[in-house]
């Protein structure tokens, strides 16, 4: 479904991405972790081409990510994105909000979109909060909203860059649930993650990332009980000790 | 006071004309402005450099010179238009420099996460200016573009300069006749300023609306 083939990427001298090399089959759910800084939002945000990479490929199902225009715009269309700030349309109701990409992108019509959205919010759980503004809701509300705004374009991939880190803790779960019951629906997902407790449950695959390249990647059963590198074990001690 | 009264005709003709030019600039301006605006923001270096050029211009050019150069420039090389549209068209043109750089800021203001979401769903950049960022950048500027809209205003009163018998002139000409300054120009200073008065009241209504509408 994703092919990554030696991307790099700068940051003015800054080099955040050394060669990575990555493929997401169809179903799989990739979590990425590691240190701040190590280049795993940037990673996920090259695959939509919110960053552009500085050199090497990206296919995502067979085709590379175009340059920008509308061929990039109906790639996105695809590619459902979920950011750590949320970023729901302020000026828009929930509801909007999940029926506006349908309507001007896909062209449903708004009797159809608003069932689809109505659908999308129950299974996310928050139908009675659709007519509200996004800030009236909590953070775990407004980023389960968020991931059914992207779904109602019925991506083929979800993106999820650390949707859960601005959240306060007693709101994790619910987010972390929605996106545990999108795995086990076999959704293509690449999530990038400091909740260790999620990779474990969710992940096929896990990809462990420093200083811009993966330094590791398996499956989360031997990842978090054998990591094979130095790096992977200094990593885990610290953000499995607390 | 009676020599307003007198020519209450008149002045009423030249308010009427100012305030045709108001409205009609306005209009053009703000059209103008928000194509430059959206020029300013564009993925599209050219498209950046355009718009930028054309705020640096017309920013930087005293209204009364283009006015000049229109009005009696443009018929030279065989381009003629009535005198109070070109008037129009070139108050347009000016102020909507400064209604770009207003909206400009309006856009800063927006977070990138709102543009970014709504690109990340396949909207093209112009859908996601039209339907997630100018929209919220608006509600930020009303009191900014109420300032341009006054500015405009009085702005148009330069177009006495070049023959418009609008507000200026009429009362210029009824103190030819009357030879009486001090109660003319104060009266139709307040004329000027009743208008602007208005279009404060308006917008400050318009703010609170959109703010109290979240």
């Amino acid at each position: 479904m994703i092919q990554i083939q030696a991307l790099n990427k700068w940051f003015g001298d800054h080099h955040v991405l050394h060669d990575v090399d990555l493929e997401v089959a169809q179903g799989e759910v990739l979590v990425v972790i590691g240190p701040s800084g190590s280049g795993k939002s940037t990673l996920c945000r090259c695959l939509n081409r919110l960053e552009s990479a500085s050199s090497g490929t990206i296919r995502i199902d067979g085709v590379p990510v175009p340059e920008e225009g509308r061929e990039l715009a109906r790639l996105r269309a695809d590619v459902g994105m979920v950011f750590q700030s949320f970023n729901l349309f302020q000026h828009k109701t929930v509801l909007e909000n999940v029926v506006l990409a349908p309507m001007k992108v896909r062209g449903v019509g708004r009797a159809e979109a608003e069932r689809t959205a109505r659908e999308l919010l129950e299974r996310v759980g928050i139908a009675e909060q659709a007519g509200k503004l996004p800030a009236r809701l909590s953070g775990g509300q407004q980023q389960r909203a968020a991931i059914a705004r992207a779904l109602a374009m019925r991506p083929k991939v979800m993106l999820f860059d650390e949707p859960t880190s601005a959240l306060d803790p007693e709101m994790v779960g619910e987010v972390l649930d929605v996106m545990a019951g999108l795995a086990a629906d076999g959704m293509t997902m690449v999530v990038v993650t400091h909740e260790m407790g999620f990779a474990r449950r969710a992940a096929d695959r896990v990809v462990f990332m420093d200083g811009g390249r993966i330094v590791e990647t398996g499956r989360p059963d031997t990842f978090f009980e054998a990591p094979r590198t130095d790096r992977a074990r200094d990593f885990l001690a610290k953000v499995l000790t607390h | 006071m009676s020599v307003l009264l007198d020519h209450l005709p008149e002045f009423w003709e030249g308010l009427v004309v100012t305030l045709q030019l108001t409205a009609a600039s306005f209009a053009g301006a703000a059209v103008l402005g928000l194509v430059v605006t959206s020029m300013r923001v564009s993925p599209v270096a050219v498209l950046r450099g355009i718009g930028t050029a054309y705020v640096e211009t017309f920013q930087n050019l005293p209204l009364l010179v283009l006015l000049v150069l229109a009005v009696f420039g443009l018929p030279e090389i065989g381009i003629k238009a009535d005198l109070l549209v070109t008037a129009v068209v070139v108050i347009a043109v000016y102020e909507a420099a400064y209604i770009a750089e207003a909206l400009r800021s309006g856009v800063n203001a927006v977070s990138a996460g709102q543009g970014e979401a709504a690109r990340a769903l396949g909207l093209t950049f112009g859908q996601s200016l039209r339907h997630v960022v100018l929209p919220q950048a608006l509600r930020t500027v009303i009191q900014p573009l109420g300032n341009v809209f006054i500015a405009l205003t009085m702005n148009t009163s330069l177009a006495a300069a070049v023959g418009v018998v609008d507000l200026t002139a009429a009362a210029n000409r009824v103190n030819l006749i009357e030879a009486q300054p001090i109660p003319i120009f104060v009266g139709a200073g307040l004329a000027y300023a009743l208008v602007a008065a208005c279009v404060g009241l308006v917008t400050g209504r318009l703010e609170r609306r959109l703010v109290t509408a979240g």
